[in-house]
């Protein structure tokens, strides 16, 4: 396991490093540059400003340097468009916000769905499946741009109960409206999946050998049905997670977070070369570094899997 | 008289007195404001009750691009910048000049050379004196091709003696024609007469800067903590994308009169998140309203919702250049374009906050601009319409042979409903089939400065209070001329402008031939449009730069 786990990352920098040629050559290819604006700069003042920024050299001069940068100094560079900000420090700012809600929100999908499905599928088809059922279905159309909003009506217009955005250190009740609104279509998908996947193992061979054995219903959801039922749910999770912890632009927006996800957006619209670059890698690790976990995860849950 | 117009009676005052070339002290008033403030239940002047909390919290679209006034380039940074620092001259509630860091001016009498006298009693944030070798050191900063900043243009424009030279590296940057005669006195040398100059020393790129603080910190000496300012407020707190915190600064020169304690800005964005969290009281300013609504929110919050003029435009230009389609090259043309649009439509059905209808490039409430009387402005809209039809069959332009073109406009959900309306104006009255083009901002940006369109939407917003911020962008050789105008008659007006004393008849000349060639369509005027909960006093509803400075607002007991 040890050795697949190396592998994995060894194999993750060539992985990397494409993800970083590959973005440059794309975002230099997009029209118009970090410092077009309605106000047209004059052609000097440009110069002089792509000077600073070293956009004046040939691009694969631009990417050895810009790669040296991350591997030497850990140094992502300016950020063309917030210019008293190191990307660094949009990061170092932004990430631990994003995370914080993403990683929540992950937790109260999984506890939430997991027990949803389980629920379901014990009670299938009576009346407790067929609400749960309707629930996740209602969760499921409500995505957080539609969340978001319904939620600062009622919660923060009508009621007066939370406020309607902001972020001021992670104060709970900023954060329980982001969770919310992110939360809820992932928990949707995890039930639905968790209560088809249990059903199948509730109807498979060794669970009717178990409870021929006798052994407690209790026992043999919880010890041997649960287990095998993750599966599909770990498979859905991995890139779930990459999507909950690398932020998300609604949540951002509508909460006024200060996480990455509007980070990013706004990167590619300002054409803020560097802070897109960040983002991007971390969001490259992040995806290769939740995958292994996944991998990992599956060889615990079921150990015919071998790496 | 009511206590706006005590304050803005005050204000007048203030700047009379300043413009006669006096200082503004008044020992007695001064020293009763100092009581009332001191006391924190009164304004100083008009006696109004003042809420406890004097904290002024305000919706940003976006975060600012950067607290530095060298560097910043956007409105929101502007706003922060405005706060955290102050130049030569500062602006009233109506955008008259007033004092800041100088007390007063003298110019030479072909207005090539001005002498700031600068006040003794100016501080920075540390202590120090603000001197007439931080503002050298700050335009020095500006111009300096290694500070790289977007706004070295502006320093170009304002003709100083070798800007554009340093900032194409033909200078030494010690050659810029400002000098520090002494600690307390500051003399500009120009290249050209500019009667407007005093104006333009309102923008932020040519506040001071703090050297020491500079050289110690280098780029991150815009950091709180580290940030040195001599403004009415200091930098507190700074988290990018959430908000941005401003507190009084304790030794700017007039701190005692001011009495916004602290200033938020609030990064939400999203404008109808925006507008919510104001409705929930998150906020007392939201600048901008969602297109539409402005109606809906003036009967919801009667005097809450305010809609003044802005020093903005709003035009589609036409691709003149070899790029162009051949049809805008003739007069009729797009003359009938512009004569068929119904601008009330536009300003009273759709965008429906008070925007004045355009038939000139230039704002009526540019300063010293009188609107000439251009012919399509005093036709009915049946008029314009008959002449749009007979001009277009002039042209050649029928049924049968119907005229086409491709309309560009960057994404915005405002700019999608006046290209449509616009476009469903000239299919029904003329019969033209415009093809709606939508592009990401810096997509669209590039492809207008490319002319690689048809037709195009633009919008200009003036640097500084006079006609020439939006007709030098339709002389031949601006940057900004995206349609390629070009017409020699209007080039020497607008050179002859430059130098004049009174320019305003060359403006209009200029302003009717525009009228009689249409290089573009003037579709309106832009109107703020902001709501302002009913205890904040002293917004400068009549300052069309919407240059607010936070010690001239206070908030009242309700």
């Amino acid at each position: 396991m040890v050795s697949f786990i190396v592998k994995r990352l060894l194999t993750a920098i060539p992985t990397l490093l494409l993800l970083i040629v590959v973005s440059f050559l794309l975002m230099h290819s997009a029209p118009g540059g970090p410092f077009t604006s309605e106000r047209k700069l004059p052609p000097q003042v440009e110069a002089n400003i792509n000077a600073k920024y070293g956009l004046d050299k040939p691009l694969p001069v631009q990417i050895v340097n810009y790669v040296k940068g991350i591997v030497f100094d850990f140094d992502f560079g300016p950020s063309f468009r917030y210019k008293d900000r190191s990307v660094n420090d949009l990061i170092h700012d932004g990430f631990p916000v994003t995370l914080t809600y993403g990683a929540i929100s992950a937790l109260v999908a999984l506890l939430v769905g997991v027990s949803l499905g389980v629920f379901a599928a014990l009670n299938q088809n009576t009346w407790k499946d067929y609400t749960a059922l309707s629930f996740t279905f209602t969760a499921q159309v409500l995505p957080n741009f539609v969340m978001a909003p319904l939620l600062v009506l009622l919660f923060t217009l009508k009621l007066g109960w939370l406020p309607g955005g902001g972020w001021e250190g992670g104060k709970i009740q900023y954060i329980i409206m982001p969770v919310i609104a992110l939360s809820t279509s992932y928990m949707a998908t995890i039930a639905r999946i968790t209560r088809s996947s249990m059903l199948e193992i509730l109807n498979s061979n060794f669970i009717r050998t178990a409870r021929a054995k006798g052994l407690p219903y209790h026992r043999i959801i919880l010890r041997h049905a649960l287990k095998p039922a993750m599966l599909p749910v770990l498979s859905y999770l991995g890139p779930a997670m990459v999507g909950l912890i690398t932020g998300s632009v609604i949540i951002d927006m509508y909460f006024s977070t200060g996480g990455i996800g509007v980070l990013f957006v706004n990167g590619a619209l300002n054409r803020d070369y560097s802070t897109i670059m960040g983002i991007t890698i971390l969001v490259g690790v992040l995806t290769v570094l939740l995958n292994l976990i996944v991998d990992v995860l599956y060889a615990w849950i079921d150990p015919k899997i071998r790496y | 008289m009511t206590p706006f117009k005590k304050t803005l009676a005050a204000t007048l005052v203030g700047s009379a007195i300043f413009l006669a070339g006096c200082s503004n002290d008044d020992a007695t008033s001064e020293s009763a404001a100092t009581d009332a403030a001191a006391s924190g239940a009164v304004h100083p002047i008009t006696g109004e009750a003042l809420a406890a909390d004097q904290t002024f919290t305000y919706w940003a679209l976006d975060e600012h691009s950067s607290f530095d006034p060298q560097i910043v380039e956007d409105v929101s940074g502007s706003e922060h910048v405005r706060n955290l620092f102050e130049g030569l001259l500062n602006q009233d509630a109506d955008g008259n000049l007033v004092p800041g860091v100088a007390e007063r001016y003298e110019a030479s009498e072909d207005k090539k050379t001005y002498t700031f006298y600068l006040r003794e009693d100016a501080k920075w944030s540390n202590g120090d004196p603000v001197t007439a070798g931080d503002f050298v050191y700050a335009w020095q900063r500006a111009v300096n091709p290694e500070t790289a900043s977007p706004y070295a243009w502006y320093m170009e424009i304002m003709s100083i003696v070798n800007g554009a030279e340093i900032i194409n590296g033909e200078a030494p940057i010690e050659s810029l024609g400002v000098e520090a005669i002494d600690e307390h006195t500051l003399k500009v040398e120009l290249t050209d007469s500019l009667p407007y100059f005093p104006m333009m020393v309102v923008h932020t790129t040519t506040f001071p800067a703090h050297k020491a603080t500079i050289e110690k910190f280098g780029s991150e000496w815009t950091k709180p903590g580290n940030m040195i300012s001599n403004g009415a407020y200091t930098l507190s707190d700074h988290v990018v994308n959430e908000r941005a915190e401003l507190v009084r600064n304790p030794m700017y020169w007039d701190n005692e009169n001011t009495i916004i304690e602290k200033i938020v800005a609030i990064v939400v964005p999203d404008e109808n998140q925006g507008l919510i969290r104001w409705k929930a009281g998150e906020f007392d300013l939201m600048s901008s309203v969602p297109t539409g609504q402005f109606t809906a929110l003036q009967e919801e919050f009667p005097g809450e919702a305010i809609a003044y003029p802005r020093l903005c435009n709003y035009y589609y230009t036409f691709n003149l250049s070899e790029s162009g389609p051949e049809a805008f090259k003739d007069v009729r043309v797009r003359k009938a374009l512009a004569y068929a649009l119904d601008r009330k439509v536009i300003t009273e059905q759709i965008l429906q906050g008070g925007q004045p209808q355009a038939y000139t490039f230039t704002p009526g409430a540019t300063a010293n601009f009188e609107v000439p009387s251009v012919e399509f402005a005093s036709m009915t809209q049946a008029e314009r319409d008959e002449a749009a039809k007979a001009l277009l069959a002039e042209a050649g332009y029928s049924a049968e042979n119907p005229l086409q073109f491709d309309m560009l406009y960057n994404t915005s959900e405002g700019h999608k409903q006046i290209a449509t309306a616009m476009s469903q104006m000239w299919k029904a009255k003329l019969g033209v089939e415009a093809t709606m083009n939508n592009m990401e901002w810096k997509t669209f940006l590039t492809e207008r400065g490319n002319q690689n369109f048809e037709m195009a939407r633009g919008a200009w917003c003036g640097d500084y209070n006079e006609a020439s911020t939006f007709l030098d962008l339709l002389r031949t050789t601006s940057g900004y001329n995206d349609g390629k105008y070009s017409n020699a008659e209007v080039d020497r007006l607008m050179d002859e402008a430059k130098t004049m004393a009174d320019p305003s008849a060359n403006y209009t000349a200029i302003e009717q031939i525009l009228a009689e060639e249409m290089p573009v369509i003037p579709v309106y005027h832009y109107a703020g449009n902001i709501m302002l909960h009913s205890n904040v006093k002293g917004w400068p509803v009549n300052n069309v730069e919407q240059n607010w400075y936070a010690r001239n607002l206070y908030k009242v007991a309700e």
